[in-house]
């Protein structure tokens, strides 16, 4: 698999001592989509603004495409485009300037058929001669993405971009970015929607407190953390827990109704037989089985509480 | 070099002026205008000349870059302060653009609107007062470096400012009153002589003074030194915005 997104032993410090970010390492791979998940402050803009260029790096190394973003910067910066956090626009300007704009910038000679593809694509192409600053903020969002597809990137960096946006918009913008990774463009997103991550990521990294604390395939880290849940709903409620079951991972629910399994999902399923022939031989009878996955929002709330 | 950057920046430039026609020519122009029939036509006729030139025709170089020294610095200034104050400055950072292109791009648009300006406000001053230009080549040379230098001062400013007020405070603060202090409205050698080495730390003077020598072949200051101390004051700026960029003062964090 080719690399295009290389970062080793990474550490920011920024002027008044804060340690944002701490060896950080990471590959991130041509072609796939890359969820990078933390909390407020964890340390994802920084990341994505060092690789970017726009924040200076204190030590270490950081490769885009196959070139490193400091001694090659124009190779590295050509090849990569970025939507970030805030909607900033340049009010003044119109739409198809702005887009037109960004493309020269990186270095790229005019093409307004390219131009034109993008913002059909995108639904911009009848505001087109509109002022940015008469547009919605989901049409400024668009604007943004427009922008930094202009000139063609390989690596497209969306720092939560569908913060604040409507759901149908966001839809629109799963499958622009499915689109674009079917056509070969690396994709590094990160968001605060773990249903976004987990309806869109190849693979996901947690950073938490400058610390990249896992890097993980989607469908491997939600059978690997993931719970398993099974709940049983009582016939009769009960006083307290049996002590047969005391020695298993079970709860009783407060009003005795129910009974509370949990367990990895890796783990070989042998305990929910046990259990369930433990409750045969006590002769508690139950009504209903349920069994719940825990979700990635599980997970990364489990994962950044450790 | 990437030409395709620098000319988006420079046309964004460029079209931020058109947008705001009435505010970076017609407002200087009105001004000079006011200047010139208040000085030049009312006020003038009842003045002497000053080393044998008409009062009229006197105050032209020194009115031509006070439009020059304000408009060049509060353009290249707000050129670079608006994508900081808006956020925009994020796509010139990450842009495959090295610093001498960025500043090729702002420096260069802010310096061509002072030049456009500059030739108007000339063509202007016609209408008012009959001038010479004894030395069209050097006039152009003193536009031009003057325009330059002093957008390299505003973008510098520019990145300075970390609001509105600083923006405006060195224009109107420092700027203004060198330009008035510098010999726009008098000739050095009228002043005391106490006076008169005082003006001597005013950088402006050189600057009006090598001016107006290009006009009219006086000067208060040697030409040769009009145009070193220009160059010196182009020099530092280039030294200070090499820094700037070197160890990301304001721009990369």
């Amino acid at each position: 698999m080719q690399t295009d997104i290389s970062v080793r032993h990474l550490y920011k410090t920024y002027g008044d001592g804060f340690q944002a970010l701490k060896d950080i390492n990471l590959e991130i791979y041509r072609g796939e989509i890359f969820a990078l998940l933390g909390p407020n402050g964890a340390g994802k803009t920084t990341l994505i603004s060092i690789i970017c260029g726009i924040v200076n790096l204190s030590d270490g190394e950081v490769e885009a495409a196959g070139f490193d973003i400091k001694r090659q910067y124009r190779q590295a910066r050509q090849a990569i485009g970025l939507v970030p956090q805030e909607l900033n626009t340049d009010s003044f300007e119109t739409v198809w300037n702005a887009v037109s704009f960004s493309r020269g910038l990186f270095g790229k000679a005019p093409n307004p058929d390219h131009i034109e593809k993008i913002l059909k694509a995108l639904s911009l192409w009848d505001k087109r001669n509109n002022r940015i600053m008469s547009l919605s903020g989901g049409m400024k969002r668009r604007v943004m993405i427009a922008k930094a597809l202009s000139h063609e990137p390989q690596i497209l960096f969306l720092d939560e971009p569908t913060a604040g946006v409507d759901v149908e918009l966001r839809r629109d913008m799963w499958e622009m970015v499915r689109q674009l990774r079917e056509s070969g463009v690396t994709i590094i997103l990160t968001t605060h929607y773990i249903e976004e991550a987990e309806e869109m990521a190849d693979r996901i990294g947690v950073i938490r407190q400058g610390e990249i604390i896992l890097v993980e395939e989607k469908d491997l880290l939600m059978s690997k953390l993931g719970k398993k849940e099974l709940r049983l709903q009582l016939q009769h409620t009960l006083e307290k827990l049996p002590g047969e079951l005391t020695l298993e991972p079970i709860e009783l629910s407060e009003d005795g109704h129910e009974l509370i399994y949990t367990f990895d999902s890796q783990q070989e399923q042998a305990g929910v037989a046990r259990l369930l022939r433990t409750l045969g031989d006590l002769g508690i009878e139950y009504r209903d089985i349920q069994t719940r996955e825990s979700s990635l929002e599980d997970i990364f709330v489990g994962l950044v509480h450790e | 070099m990437n030409f395709y950057g620098v000319r988006a920046i420079y046309n964004f430039e460029m079209a931020r002026m058109k947008r705001t026609l009435m505010q970076s020519v017609l407002s200087p122009v009105i001004s000079t205008c006011l200047y010139f029939v208040v000085f030049g036509s009312a006020i003038g006729t009842r003045m002497g000349d000053i080393d044998g030139i008409d009062y009229g025709a006197y105050i032209i170089p020194g009115l031509v870059m006070l439009s020059l020294l304000m408009q060049s610095i509060s353009n290249a200034a707000f050129g670079i302060y608006m994508p900081k104050f808006s956020g925009t400055i994020y796509e010139v950072l990450s842009a495959p653009v090295s610093y001498f292109e960025v500043v090729l791009g702002y420096v260069g648009a802010a310096a061509s609107k002072s030049v456009i300006l500059g030739l108007i406000i000339l063509a202007t001053a016609r209408l008012f007062v009959d001038y010479t230009v004894l030395h069209p080549f050097w006039m152009l040379s003193f536009l031009v470096l003057t325009s330059v230098t002093f957008s390299l001062f505003g973008f510098i400013i520019g990145i300075w400012a970390d609001g509105f007020e600083k923006l405006q405070i060195v224009p109107m603060m420092i700027v203004t009153p060198l330009v008035f202090l510098g010999g726009t409205f008098y000739s050095i050698d009228m002043l005391p002589p106490i006076w008169q080495t005082i003006s001597l730390f005013n950088p402006v003077v050189y600057l009006i003074s090598g001016f107006r020598w290009a006009f009219y072949g006086v000067s208060d200051v040697h030409i040769a030194i009009s145009i070193g101390m220009t160059l010196v004051f182009l020099i530092a700026c280039m030294v200070t915005i090499w820094y700037i960029f070197r160890t990301g003062y304001r721009l990369r964090s």
